[in-house]
């Protein structure tokens, strides 16, 4: 006999919540189809030599930049991972940890005001050159800007990878008197290798989807990827046929390569943890210690230079008039409340997720999963092929005929918003959430605490932090994001980072230092407050 | 609520025809459980003690057959519906919850608790020696102190059935004995219905009645405590408990890892 249970309220709310994503993606893609078919002859005419040099570009951006990222991530995690204890090695790994938190257009800016035709080296780089500095546009800007986001990324993913080495392994290497060469043939580099194609997928896979640099840095027709493309053509060109060839393009390729990487088991979501040192039992030499510290202060140097720039540029604007300016008070104020209550839909649909998950997975026991728990923990998954270019591409496409298509731009920023950072803040709800329930949920079904009451007394004392650290996380995304509102801002509706791309296009360059200053700071603060609240585990019995 | 003194007399717990499976590992249970009395039930790891307990508790429902508690099938009710308590191995408390809001849980599940409910609490936790420790969280308190925790909710919730799943397994001998002492004065006081799952033969032996043994997933024996302790038990159980059972009985055989 099949015993009835009362259904449970938690699976009905992850019920509601993948069809909330279903919706978004789904009409996206309903928007794509309706406009392709519309227009079939036009879109399959837009697969000429121009698209296909996109792509060859988008490929070649993303495969140079994880090339220049990774190889020396891998050397520069090493060398950390070789000197656990020096002065300053904790504020190092910090500091790695920024560009993460660090809007890219912020970062853009950073980048420019170093290294562009009037930066803080163009003098510099004059002399050498003896001619003229061009600054950095197109393909070395973006793999510059690239390599400034990636590098600490990847560098923290191997040094994470080279800490699971057991320090018996050490402690038996220095037994063994083993050298630098021979230590790293044997011991560090098949835990690398084995990290090599997870870290090496994930930033490609970072590379290929992103928009902000690439528009910013990318500067003309010959740097152009299909994210930037498919902007081009429906906010420029107006061309529905040409950007529904590109979507799919877009769709096509990041299909291909997370599939690939779900084979090769990596991870696709960018880590916040800060890995701790274990206590190592090795002696590095005089030489190699010089050539560490080397290594150290190159990667240190590359990375700090963008946000030291960032911060004298920011501070060189005149910021009281800015701060007073009507046009930027405004943008501030959209951006805090589009930012919020993307940030609250994204914690809700996390947490939806993660209840229904949980739910489905304890009354199953044995046997095999069901689509709907499938759904429940991979759904978030698929923001990860539908990049929000796409998703605000297709609702473009399907909104521009039922009247003002900028009007919904809030919506359109809140709720593509909320899903890109879902696979963030499901990575600090779920486990959270797995173990308060593997905890409590025989304590609770014994005690018939259910309902309302379990929200209150059990499972919001247990997840208040993860759930902060998640808001304040994904606020920070969404802060900083410029993607869907490139494509939806107005004169009347604009965020911060689309305000920042305005001036910086009527090259209003100190407002634009100025603006990245602030927002800057914002997300830091934000990201430093979600990891500090992610820090703090509330201790179990 | 016929507090006090007296409490609920405990009822018979049986097991009619129940088969449960999980995975490959088939259980089936026909078995009775007297009523107001402690039986202890041993057997091998893996012979399906616990989940004998959670069919009883209703966090696992049966396959086919009927659990039945003092003659009602409760085969489909859910674990709050059911007249039982029950006492885990280890997380019995809200670690964010005070002392007394554990126990006060007992009494309602969204902690509404009226001046009478409150009366009760503290009496229970002057019962299990807690008094003076209403306002502790759980990390305050030793392993011991807090399997009290538990069972003073277990009498503030005042059912006739009290299920214990191994719950002294993780404390040291003496602390187990003096835990076992305080089930067997509860016991005498609220006479409710005791299952006991203990791998440890001098707990059986100490407050257990009958004896339930269970060898690969159904009901190899049952009897008296003393008969099977006086060596009267199937040569499964003198296997299970070692040689010389009775004399010098290892506390440590198969101890569940904790």
């Amino acid at each position: 006999m099949a015993p009835a249970r009362p259904t449970d309220p938690r699976v009905a709310a992850g019920v509601i919540a993948l069809a909330a994503i279903t919706l978004l993606i789904g009409g996206a893609l309903a928007g794509l189809l309706v406009e392709g078919a519309h227009d079939f002859s036009g879109a399959w005419a837009a697969f000429d030599a121009y698209l296909l040099r996109v792509v060859r570009f988008t490929l070649w951006q993303a495969s140079l930049s994880t090339l220049l990222s990774v190889v020396p991530a891998l050397f520069v995690a090493r060398a950390l991972s070789r000197h656990p204890r020096f002065l300053g090695r904790g504020s190092i790994l910090r500091l790695f940890a920024v560009p993460l938190a660090l809007p890219a257009i912020v970062a853009a800016l950073g980048i420019l005001a170093l290294y562009g035709r009037a930066g803080y080296f163009a003098g510099l780089f004059s002399t050498i050159g003896g001619q003229g500095w061009p600054g950095i546009y197109g393909l070395s800007g973006i793999l510059v800007a690239h390599v400034f986001f990636n590098l600490p990324l990847a560098t923290r993913l191997f040094l994470e990878a080279l800490q699971t080495i057991p320090a018996d392994q050490w402690r038996l290497a220095s037994q063994l008197g083993m050298a630098a060469p021979p230590a790293f043939r044997l011991i560090e580099w098949p835990t690398l290798r084995a990290a090599l194609p997870g870290v090496a997928g994930l930033v490609f896979m970072l590379c290929i989807t992103s928009f902000t640099i690439v528009l910013t840095l990318g500067g003309g027709p010959a740097a152009t990827t299909l994210e930037v493309g498919i902007y081009q053509a429906l906010r420029f060109d107006f061309d529905p046929a040409r950007a529904v060839a590109l979507t799919m393009l877009q769709i096509a390729v990041t299909f291909i390569v997370v599939l690939a990487l779900t084979r090769l088991g990596a991870n696709v979501v960018g880590d916040t943890n800060l890995p701790v040192a274990p206590r190592r039992y090795l002696s590095v030499n005089g030489t190699e210690a010089v050539f560490n510290a080397g290594l150290i202060m190159l990667a240190l140097l590359f990375v700090v230079g963008p946000m030291a720039a960032t911060v004298a540029a920011g501070l060189g604007a005149d910021l009281g008039r800015l701060a007073g300016e009507a046009t930027v008070r405004q943008a501030t104020f959209t951006s805090a409340v589009l930012a919020f209550l993307s940030a609250l839909l994204s914690v809700m649909l996390s947490l939806a997720l993660t209840m229904a998950r949980r739910a489905l997975a304890l009354s199953r026991r044995a046997g095999a999963r069901t689509l709907l728990e499938h759904a429940t923990d991979t759904g978030a998954g698929f923001v990860l092929v539908v990049p929000p270019i796409v998703i605000g591409a297709g609702w473009f496409l399907l909104l521009r005929h039922a009247g003002d298509v900028f009007a919904i731009a809030p919506v359109m920023v809140v709720t593509v918003n909320a899903v890109m950072a879902m696979p963030f803040a499901l990575r600090a709800v779920r486990p959270a959430y797995d173990a308060a329930s593997e905890r409590h949920e025989r304590l609770c079904a014994q005690l018939g605490i259910s309902g309302w009451a379990r929200l209150r007394l059990v499972d919001w004392p247990s997840l208040r932090r993860p759930l902060a650290t998640a808001f304040a996380f994904a606020m920070a995304l969404s802060l900083g994001d410029l993607g869907v509102i490139a494509l939806f801002g107005s004169d009347s509706v604009q965020t911060l980072p689309y305000l920042l791309l305005a001036r910086m296009g009527s090259y209003r360059t100190a407002d634009a230092a100025g603006l990245a200053l602030l927002l800057g700071l914002v997300c830091l603060a934000l990201v430093l407050a979600a990891d500090w609240l992610g820090r703090e585990k509330a201790r179990n019995v | 609520m016929s507090d006090g003194a007296m409490g609920r007399r405990g009822v018979p717990v049986r097991l009619d025809k129940v088969s449960f499976s999980y995975g490959e590992v088939q259980l089936a249970f026909d078995v009775q459980f007297a009523a107001a009395e402690i039986t202890a039930i041993m057997g091998p790891s893996g012979s399906g003690k616990s989940t004998l307990l959670n069919l009883v508790a209703g966090f696992e429902t049966p396959g086919s057959g009927h659990v039945l508690i003092g003659g009602a099938d409760v085969s489909a009710a859910p674990p709050a519906a059911r007249p039982v308590s029950m006492v885990f191995q280890e997380n019995n408390l809200f670690a964010h919850l005070c002392v007394e809001q554990n126990v006060g849980l007992g009494r309602s599940p969204s902690l509404r608790l009226t001046e009478a409910d409150r009366a009760d609490i503290a009496g229970a936790l002057a019962r299990t020696g807690l008094a003076g420790k209403e306002n502790r969280l759980p990390r305050e308190l030793s392993g011991g102190e807090r399997q009290r925790v538990a069972l003073a909710r277990v009498l503030v919730r005042d059912r006739p059935v009290l299920l214990l799943d191994e719950p002294f397994a993780s404390l040291g001998p003496a602390l187990r004995d003096d835990m076992l002492d305080l089930v067997a004065a509860v016991h005498d006081e609220r006479r409710m219905t005791v299952l006991f799952v203990t791998h440890q033969p001098e707990d059986a032996r100490r407050i257990g009645r009958n004896v339930v043994f269970l060898d690969n997933g159904t009901v190899a024996a049952t009897g008296t405590a003393d008969d099977f302790f006086a060596g009267a038990g199937p040569d499964a159980f003198r296997r299970y408990i070692g040689a010389g059972a009775g004399n010098a009985v290892s506390r440590d055989i198969a101890r569940k890892r904790t």
